[in-house]
């Protein structure tokens, strides 16, 4: 009897530090941000004010897009490295044929989301690495952008310049358009039925497919959310530039990839969180600003700050799972 | 009917036959000239994505998720610091050599640490490294006067009766790894590894020392290619190894190496190689803009995936 009482109250305390592990691991995210927040309010207090946020986040909105998209080809298992030169191509449209030929920017657009629900198709069909099909169509994007622009111009939409030169009260309209985001992509993804079905094709497809789902089907949604999610991405990136060019979107796709990892994502099993890919956009978007050049931080060594916030990040996750196991 | 199946079993003899029709289609056009000079030069190029593709077959071979994204960093580094340790003279041009091995054989250790270290995949430990390589080489080769030795200019672009000299060093090297592949320690346990790493790890395997070993080679090679880059090309530059990551990764694929892992293919590689550059050289040739040569590069790389794919991978 006494033993097992024992057993249950073991059993009852290993419950509970799982439980906190699991709670720590998924507030670490938020605690990165908090802390690269904290790094900043530190180095320059002045930056912690409405224009400070709306200048260190001015190019949050379209990273935060981009690792959205990044984040649905995740949740299938799979890996997009075309996403900057696609949000490239996008800027590019947006930037002549949507500014000068409306009807022919919107097909082209629409084309190319379709484009990426035939790429997530042949990946299943053919049951291709998704890697080394999209480092392939990245160049695929790259000709078609250099194409339309060979030299940097072009010409933001005005109607696409005022949404993002909207001046919100009280609050930036990056952190607005994030939270948003966040919530519009949660609710899709993590409360609706088909979203439990989408990142089951990631965590246990051949179970799905027992149950009589179509994993071409959820394969090709996964995709086209991508491709739909990057159009916006390469719209929202020329609606604050005004001008694009065919390079423009070149660095996101590590940054995207960079933002799921932080968020909590894992490449394996479909295990994802919207919530948290945003934050960890945002934490990239931080980290990537031009405001760290006032920080005492040389520009050369910007990117290394990006390298070095994703591995301290992970040894953290690393040292919270070991006792989550 | 059952040539043609032997034949489909082999998909690396593709990509030289694939080779073979672009150099074909490239001559026609000049009718007839430059085939002989085309050959040489496109081995010439050719060698380079050889000797990445090896240390990239090695990492893909260990299975799923692993890949090193940090060889186009590991490459800009390299290479610099080669031109440095160099320094424009021809005495010093072991050392830089031996320089540049030394900075790649740490950057494929590093990238192992990583991975074993926080337990994360490859591609995320391989693509954190090479953030912070990237701004090492950017902020070491800034102002930097970084011209080769003119000996060493001169030797990475030599000939030997119109075959480079590289290519032969690195055709040696390839026969190296393909003994090592086949028939030593080391090769065999990456290909079980890859094949199921617990079954490989219940025979006794040394499955951790072996995966050190591989990504610490993929480096090695990556460090030594940067050196040759930036003697071939008369200069290092923070860019020089941009175009190897899809390189690396397109040879590999093409050339026959299961992505799923467990079996891996070295002629494959020089037939994938000489066919990237082939197809580049022809492009060049029939004077197109740059955006077509990339659009076809593209959609060449995925119809030929899509066509030599499914291997059966399990992902």
């Amino acid at each position: 009897m006494h033993t097992e009482l024992a057993v249950a109250a073991a059993r009852e305390s290993a419950h509970r530090a799982t439980a906190r592990a699991r709670l720590i691991r998924a507030w670490l995210p938020t605690l990165s941000l908090a802390l690269v927040l904290g790094a900043i309010a530190w180095l320059n207090p002045r930056a912690i004010s409405y224009f400070g946020f709306g200048l260190m986040l001015n190019l949050a909105v379209p990273i935060v897009l981009a690792t959205i998209a990044q984040l649905f080809v995740i949740s299938g298992n799979e890996l997009d490295l075309s996403i900057g030169s696609f949000v490239s191509f996008v800027g590019c449209v947006t930037a002549t044929w949507l500014h000068e030929t409306p009807w022919l920017g919107v097909a082209a657009l629409l084309g190319a989301v379709c484009v990426y629900a035939a790429i997530g198709a042949l990946i299943y069909v053919r049951n291709l690495p998704s890697i080394v099909v999209t480092l392939g169509m990245s160049f695929v994007w790259q000709g078609l952008a250099v194409l339309m622009l060979p030299k940097p111009g072009g010409k933001a939409p005005q109607w696409l310049q005022s949404i993002s030169a909207f001046a919100m009260p009280w609050v930036p309209l990056p952190i607005v358009a994030a939270a948003a985001i966040a919530a519009i992509v949660h609710l899709g993804l993590m409360r609706t039925s088909y979203g439990a079905i989408l990142r089951g094709s990631g965590g246990n497809p051949a179970a799905l497919a027992r149950a009589g789902w179509s994993l071409l089907k959820t394969k090709m949604v996964l995709f086209a959310l991508a491709g739909l999610f990057g159009v916006l991405s390469g719209m929202s990136l020329i609606s604050i530039t005004t001008s694009a060019d065919a390079n423009i979107g070149s660095g996101y796709t590590l940054l995207a990839i960079a933002g799921v990892i932080l968020g909590g994502g894992e490449f394996i099993g479909g295990r994802v969180s919207p919530i948290g890919a945003v934050v960890g956009a945002l934490t990239m978007a931080l980290a990537a600003s031009p405001l760290l050049t006032f920080m005492n931080i040389p520009p050369d060594w910007q990117v290394a700050a990006n390298g070095a916030i994703l591995i301290v990040v992970l040894a953290a996750r690393a040292l919270v799972s070991r006792r989550e196991d | 009917m059952v040539r043609s199946r032997a034949l489909l079993a082999k998909p690396w003899l593709w990509s030289f036959l694939g080779a073979f029709a672009v150099w074909l289609a490239t001559i026609a056009f000049t009718g007839g000239r430059g085939g002989g000079g085309m050959l040489s030069a496109a081995l010439a190029l050719a060698q380079f994505t050889v000797i990445v593709g090896i240390g990239q077959m090695f990492v893909i071979t260990l299975g799923p998720g692993n890949v090193d994204l940090s060889l186009p960093a590991n490459i800009g580094l390299a290479s610099a610091v080669a031109m440095k340790v160099m320094g424009g003279s021809d005495s010093m041009i072991v050392a830089g050599l031996l320089a540049a091995l030394a900075c790649g054989t740490a950057i494929g250790a590093a990238n192992y640490a990583l991975i074993r270290a926080l337990r994360i995949p490859p591609i995320i430990a391989t693509l954190s490294a090479s953030f912070i390589i990237q701004s090492a080489d950017i902020s070491y080769g800034r102002g930097l006067q970084i011209k080769p030795p003119p000996g060493f200019a001169d030797f990475t672009n030599l000939q030997l009766f119109g075959i480079p000299i590289l290519a032969i060093l690195t055709a040696a090297i390839s026969v190296v790894a393909a003994i090592a592949l086949h028939r030593m320690a080391f090769g065999r346990s990456v290909l079980a590894i890859g094949q199921n790493s617990r079954a490989a790890w219940l025979a006794g395997t040394p499955v951790e020392r072996t995966r050190a070993l591989t990504y610490t080679l993929s480096g090695a090679l990556g460090g030594i290619d940067g050196a040759l880059l930036a003697g071939y090309f008369r200069g290092a530059n923070v860019d020089i190894g941009n175009e190897y990551l899809l390189a690396s990764l397109a040879v590999v694929v093409i050339g026959g190496t299961s992505v799923a892992g467990g079996r891996a293919n070295v002629p494959g590689l020089w037939g994938a190689a000489l066919f990237l550059v082939l197809l580049l050289t022809m492009l060049n040739t029939f004077g197109v803009s740059a955006g077509v040569r990339l659009l076809v590069t593209g959609l060449v790389i995925v119809a030929v995936i899509a066509v030599a794919g499914d291997q059966g991978a399990h992902r």
